[in-house]
C-alpha cells in the first residue's frame, strides 16, 4: 500500500487509488454516503447534494460523488453540518409535488387537502404508487424529515399515459436526471432530456416535448429501472403491486440470444413485474422491451394446458398417459415398419440446454437415427 | 455456423459481448442490432460515443446503427463476398495486413491473395454498387484498428453463399491479426436465447454434444457406452430444411417437433405446409396452439423458461442459469420431463431428479461443458470451452492456437443470388425483424403493449419506390414472388433502399416465408430468405 494516499472518513485511515472520488472510496469501504443522483457508468453531475460532506478545513460542504480523494482528507459524513444540509435537501424534494407517503405534517387538516388533491391526480385512494420502494422515502426517515406544507410547491404538469409501458408522474421528478443519462449514457437511446440544462423544469421526449410514443423513445425502461423516486412506473405494476408482497427470482432472458439477467417478480404465482439485475453480465442491469415488459404470454389465456389427440380431424383433450402411449407406439410402428431414419426431430432454441441434450439422447439413442435439427439455421 | 468452424475448428462468437467496447473499430454487417439484439447494440452505441471506437456499417438499409457509424457502405443485396474480397484485395495491396499473424497462425493463405487480386475496388463497385473510395477507406480504417472487431447476424448467413460470406469475414479477421485479443475477433449475433446451447448440446444431425462427430467410429462408441445402447447410427442425419421435402416423397414418416414453429418460419411456406401434411405422424411440443401444432396429431402441452430449472448458453458462450418461478398452467410438463416419459414409454428407461442432473450428465460426456457444474455458474455464468472444474472459463477464443491447430484461409470466388429480378418481379425482396416482436411472434404478439406498438404486419419501401409503383403510405398492397403472395400495409420509410421491399417474419397472418426462397445454402443448409425477387402492386 502507498503510504502517502491515505485519507480518515469518521476517523478510519483508509487507502484511494488515483483518481478514485470520495463517494467510491466510501462504498469499497461499506461506509454509506447517501446520493440520489449518481449512476454508475455515466457521468457524474452532483446535482442532488444529497452526498455531501465535511472536509476539515474546508468552509463549504463539497458533494462526496464529484470530489476526488487527496491525500491526508479528514472527512466526515455525517457531521450535524451534514445532516442539517441533508435535512434541507430532502424537505425541499419532499415539499414539492405530489409526495404524500407517510409523512406526518404539523398542520393535520392541510395535510388532508393535500391528500385529497394528490388522490384526485393520482386517479386512486392509495398512497404513492412506489410507497416502501422509494429512495428518498428511504431518506425521509433515517433523517427524520417531514415536508413543510408552507413551502409546498405544487406541480402543474400532467401525468403522461399515452403508451403501454410507462407512466410518467411529473409530479414526484426531483429533477435528478438519472433517467436521462440512462436513456443517453447507458442504453445510448437519446430519447429524453432536460427542457433547460441549466435550471431544469421538466424531463422532455425529443427537444420539442413529445409524448415518449411519438418520440425515439423504445421503451426498454431503463429510465424506470434508475429512477430513484416514483416518477417513472410500469404501467401494469402501478397501484397493483407492492414491492412487500412479491418475491424476486433469477433468471435469463428467454428472447434473444444476449442472455440478458433478470428478476422476475412474483406475486400469487403470477410474474407481474421484470427488471435488470444490477451489476452482472452480461447486461449490468439493463433490459429492452421484449426482456422488461414481453412477460404476459407466461399466463396468456391461450396456453396449452392438456395433452391433445386428433381424431377424426378434430382434437378431443387426453391424458398424459394416454397421450405418452400414443406417442410412443406410433414411434414404434413407425420405426419398425419404415425404419429409424423415417423419424426426424426438431428441437429448439427456446428450451433449456438440459432439453436440448435429451432430444438429442432420445433422437440417436431411441430412435437410432441422427435426424435432429433446429430451426437456428432459419 | 459451418463458416466459422471450417475457419477456426469452432464456429461461435469469439469474443464477449463486454469486449466489444474494448474494439478500436467495429465492422457491423447483415445485423440490425438495435432491433434484434437492442442490449447487445448499447455496447457497439456507446464504444463510439464515448470510447472514440469507430462503427463501419455494412448493409443496404438505413439502420439505426448508421447514425453511429463513421463508414455506411450500402451494397446490393446477396453481393457479400464481392465487397468482403475487395476489403482484402485493397488490404493487402496497401500493405496493411498482419504478415505475422499470417505466417504464424494460418495456412491457405497464398491462394486468397491470388482470389482477392481481380477484386479491385472499381470491379466491387460495378457488383455492390459500392463506391471504389469508400469501399478503399473502409479497408484502411478496419486494417489500421490496433483491434478490430466484426459482428454480424442472420443478414450474412441467410443467403445461399451464407458459409461463403462467414469464411469470408474470417478470412478478413485473419488477415489483419484481429483474432484472439481483447475488441477483436468474428462474433456472430444468435437470434434465439438459446441457439448456442441447442447447437452446443447435439440439436444437429452431424454432431453429438460439444461439436463431436457422430461419424467417429471412438466418439460414437464412446456415447454408446455412456448411453448402455449399441449401434448408434454412424451417418449425419437430415437437416430441417432436408428434411421437410423427403417428408413431401414420404421417405420421412413422422416428426416430432419440440416448441418450435417452422410453419411461420421456414422458407417458402406454402411448400413446406404441403410437405407437413404428409407426413403418418406429427408430434408438436409447444405453450401455443401455433400454426404448426393445428396440424399436428398430437400435442403435448410444455412449461415456459419460467417455470422450470435449467440452463441457457448465450450468443458469447456463457452458460447461464434459468430458475423455476411460477407453476406451469394446467397440466402442462417440463420439456425434459416430456422426453423422459416418452422414451421410457418406447422402452429405454430414461429418468431424472432433476435438470442438475441431466447437467452433471452432460459435462460428462462433453468436454467443453466437462468443468461446469451449477454451483460454478449459479451468479455469473462461465464461457465454455471449460474443460475441468478449476478452469476459469473462456472468454476469448483462439488466443494462442485454433481447435484446428493453424487458422484456415478460404479462397472464395462470388457467386450471384440465386434469384434475380426480372420484369414480371423487378424488386428484390429482404426480410428480417422489429424490436417488438420475437420470432413467429408466438410470445410477443400475446402482450398488448408490444402489439399496440407493432400491431401488424408491414412492406417496407423507399420513396421513390412508391412513387414508381403507384402506391401510398398505409394503404394495402400486394406483394407477390414465384411461390406466393401477400398483402399487408404499405410503410414508405427512409430507412428503405431502392429496389428492395423489407418485411419482418413475425406474423403468421401476412407471413413473409410465403414469398422466400426454400435455395439452400450448399453446407449450411440455410436457405435464402435475405434475397428474392418479387412484385408489387396496390390490394384490390
Ligand atoms: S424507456 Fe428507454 S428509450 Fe425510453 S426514455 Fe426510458 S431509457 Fe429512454
Ligand atoms: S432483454 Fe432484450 S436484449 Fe436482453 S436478452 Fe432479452 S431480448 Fe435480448
Amino acid at each position: 500500500m502507498d503510504a502517502e494516499n491515505i485519507i480518515n472518513i469518521n476517523g478510519n485511515k483508509i487507502s484511494f487509488e488515483k483518481d478514485e472520488t470520495i463517494l467510491e472510496v466510501a462504498k469499497r469501504n461499506s461506509i454509506d454516503i447517501p446520493v440520489l443522483c449518481h449512476l454508475k457508468g455515466a457521468t457524474t453531475t452532483g446535482s442532488c447534494q444529497v452526498c455531501v460532506v465535511e472536509i476539515d478545513g474546508s468552509s463549504d460542504l463539497v458533494t462526496s460523488c464529484s470530489t476526488k480523494a487527496e491525500k491526508g482528507m479528514n472527512i466526515k459524513t455525517e457531521s450535524p453540518k451534514v445532516v442539517e444540509s441533508r435535512y434541507n435537501t430532502i424537505q425541499k424534494f419532499l415539499s414539492s409535488g405530489n409526495h404524500n407517503c407517510a409523512i406526518s405534517r404539523s398542520d393535520g387538516s392541510d395535510w388532508t387537502s393535500f391528500q385529497m388533491n394528490v388522490q384526485k391526480d393520482d386517479q386512486s385512494k392509495e398512497l404513492c404508487p412506489v410507497w416502501g420502494d422509494c429512495e428518498l422515502q428511504d431518506l425521509a426517515y433515517r433523517y427524520q424529515v417531514t415536508a413543510n406544507p408552507l413551502k409546498h410547491v405544487p406541480s402543474e404538469l400532467p401525468m403522461e399515459t399515452a403508451n403501454p409501458f410507462i407512466v410518467r408522474d411529473f409530479s414526484r421528478c426531483i429533477l435528478c436526471g438519472k433517467c436521462v443519462r440512462a436513456c443517453r449514457e447507458i442504453q445510448v437511446n437519446d430519447a429524453i432530456e432536460f427542457d433547460n440544462p441549466e435550471s431544469p423544469t421538466k424531463i422532455i421526449a425529443s427537444s420539442d416535448d413529445k409524448v415518449l410514443k411519438d418520440s425515439d423513445c423504445v421503451f426498454c425502461g431503463e429510465c424506470i429501472q434508475v429512477c430513484p423516486v416514483g416518477a417513472l412506473v410500469e404501467k401494469d405494476v402501478r397501484y397493483k403491486i407492492r414491492p412487500r408482497d412479491t418475491e424476486k427470482v433469477r433468471t435469463t432472458c428467454s428472447y434473444c440470444g444476449v442472455g440478458c439477467q433478470m428478476h422476475l417478480h412474483v406475486k400469487d404465482d403470477k410474474i407481474v413485474k421484470v427488471t435488470g439485475v444490477e451489476g452482472a453480465p452480461p447486461n449490468y442491469g439493463s433490459l429492452c422491451v421484449k426482456g422488461r415488459f414481453g412477460y404476459n404470454f407466461i399466463d396468456s389465456p391461450e396456453r396449452l394446458t392438456t395433452p391433445l389427440i386428433k381424431e377424426n380431424g378434430e382434437f378431443r383433450e387426453a391424458t398424459w398417459e394416454e397421450a405418452f402411449t400414443h406417442v410412443a407406439d406410433n414411434f414404434n410402428r413407425i420405426k419398425k415398419d419404415h425404419g429409424s431414419d423415417s423419424i426426424g426431430v426438431l428441437t429448439s432454441a427456446r428450451v433449456s440446454n438440459e432439453e436440448n441434450y435429451l432430444a438429442n439422447k432420445f433422437t440417436r439413442a431411441v430412435l437410432k437415427t441422427n435426424n435432429i435439427d433446429h430451426c437456428a439455421r432459419l | 455456423m459451418a463458416g466459422l468452424a471450417a475457419a477456426f475448428g469452432s464456429g461461435a462468437m469469439t469474443n464477449t459481448i463486454g469486449d466489444l467496447e474494448e474494439a478500436d473499430v467495429i465492422l457491423a454487417t447483415g445485423t440490425n442490432t438495435t432491433e434484434n439484439h437492442p442490449v447487445l447494440s448499447s455496447f457497439l452505441k456507446r464504444a463510439v460515443k464515448f470510447n472514440d471506437a469507430k462503427i463501419i456499417v455494412i448493409d443496404p438499409r438505413q439502420i439505426k446503427l448508421t447514425d453511429y457509424a463513421d463508414k455506411w457502405l450500402r451494397q446490393n443485396l446477396g453481393t457479400d463476398v464481392a465487397w468482403i474480397n475487395g476489403l482484402m484485395h485493397v488490404i493487402i495491396k496497401e500493405d496493411l495486413h498482419d504478415k505475422t499473424f499470417v505466417e504464424n497462425r494460418t495456412k491457405g493463405f497464398e491462394e486468397v491473395k491470388k482470389i482477392v487480386e481481380k477484386f479491385t475496388p472499381e470491379y466491387v463497385e460495378e457488383i455492390t454498387g459500392i463506391p471504389a473510395q469508400d469501399l478503399i477507406d473502409a479497408a484502411r480504417m478496419y486494417a489500421n484498428a490496433k483491434a478490430g472487431c466484426i459482428v454480424y447476424c442472420m443478414g450474412i448467413t441467410q443467403h445461399v453463399t451464407g458459409t461463403d460470406n462467414v469464411k469470408s469475414l474470417a478470412n478478413l479477421a485473419m488477415l489483419c491479426g484481429n483474432m484472439g485479443i481483447p475488441g477483436g475477433g468474428v462474433n456472430p449475433l444468435r437470434g434465439q436465447n438459446n441457439v448456442q446451447g441447442a447447437c452446443d448440446m447435439g440439436g444437429l444431425p452431424n454432431v453429438y454434444t460439444g461439436y463431436q462427430p457422430v461419424t467417429n467410429d471412438d466418439i460414437r462408441k464412446k456415447f454408446e457406452a455412456k448411453w448402455g445402447v449399441s449401434d448408434l447410427s454412424p451417418d449425419v442425419g437430415l437437416t430441417v430444411t432436408a428434411m421437410v421435402p423427403m417428408a413431401h416423397e414420404g421417405k420421412v414418416k413422422a416428426i416430432y417437433v419440440i416448441g418450435e414453429n417452422p410453419l411461420v418460419s421456414d422458407p417458402d411456406l406454402n411448400h413446406a405446409k404441403a410437405c407437413f401434411s404428409h407426413l403418418d405422424f406429427l408430434v408438436v411440443q409447444d405453450i401455443f396452439m401455433t400454426e404448426t401444432a393445428k396440424i399436428a396429431d398430437v400435442v403435448l402441452p410444455s412449461s415456459c423458461f419460467a417455470e422450470k430449472d435449467g440452463t441457457f448458453s448465450n450468443t458469447e458462450r456463457r452458460v447461464q442459469r434459468i430458475r423455476k418461478a411460477v407453476n406451469p398452467p394446467g397440466k402442462a410438463k417440463d420439456d425434459w420431463k416430456i422426453i423422459c416419459e416418452i422414451s421410457t414409454k418406447m422402452g429405454y428407461s430414461m429418468a431424472y431428479e432433476s435438470p442438475e442432473a441431466i447437467f452433471r450428465e452432460i459435462a460428462d460426456v462433453t468436454p467443453s461443458y466437462a468443468g461446469l457444474d451449477y454451483n460454478r455458474i449459479d451468479d455469473i455464468g462461465l464461457h465454455w470451452p471449460c474443460p475441468t472444474p478449476d478452469h476459469p472459463g473462456t472468454p476469448i477464443l483462439h488466443t494462442e492456437q485454433f481447435p484446428c491447430g493453424k487458422g484456415n484461409f478460404h479462397d472464395i470466388d462470388y457467386i450471384p443470388p440465386a434469384e434475380k429480378t426480372d420484369e414480371e418481379y423487378p424488386m428484390y425482396l429482404t426480410t428480417g425483424r422489429v424490436i417488438y416482436h420475437y420470432h413467429t411472434g408466438t410470445m410477443t404478439r400475446k402482450s398488448e403493449g408490444l402489439n399496440e406498438r407493432s400491431p401488424e404486419s408491414f412492406v417496407e419501401i423507399s420513396q421513390n419506390d412508391a412513387s414508381k409503383y403507384n402506391v401510398e403510405d398505409g394503404s394495402n398492397v400486394k406483394v407477390a414472388s414465384r411461390r406466393g403472395e401477400i398483402t399487408a400495409k404499405l410503410k414508405v420509410s427512409k430507412i428503405a433502399v431502392d429496389g428492395t421491399v423489407f418485411i419482418p417474419f413475425h406474423f403468421a397472418e401476412a407471413a413473409a416465408n410465403t414469398l422466400t426462397n426454400a435455395a439452400l445454402d450448399p453446407v449450411s443448409k440455410i436457405p435464402e430468405y435475405k434475397v428474392c425477387a418479387v412484385t408489387l402492386s396496390p390490394a384490390a
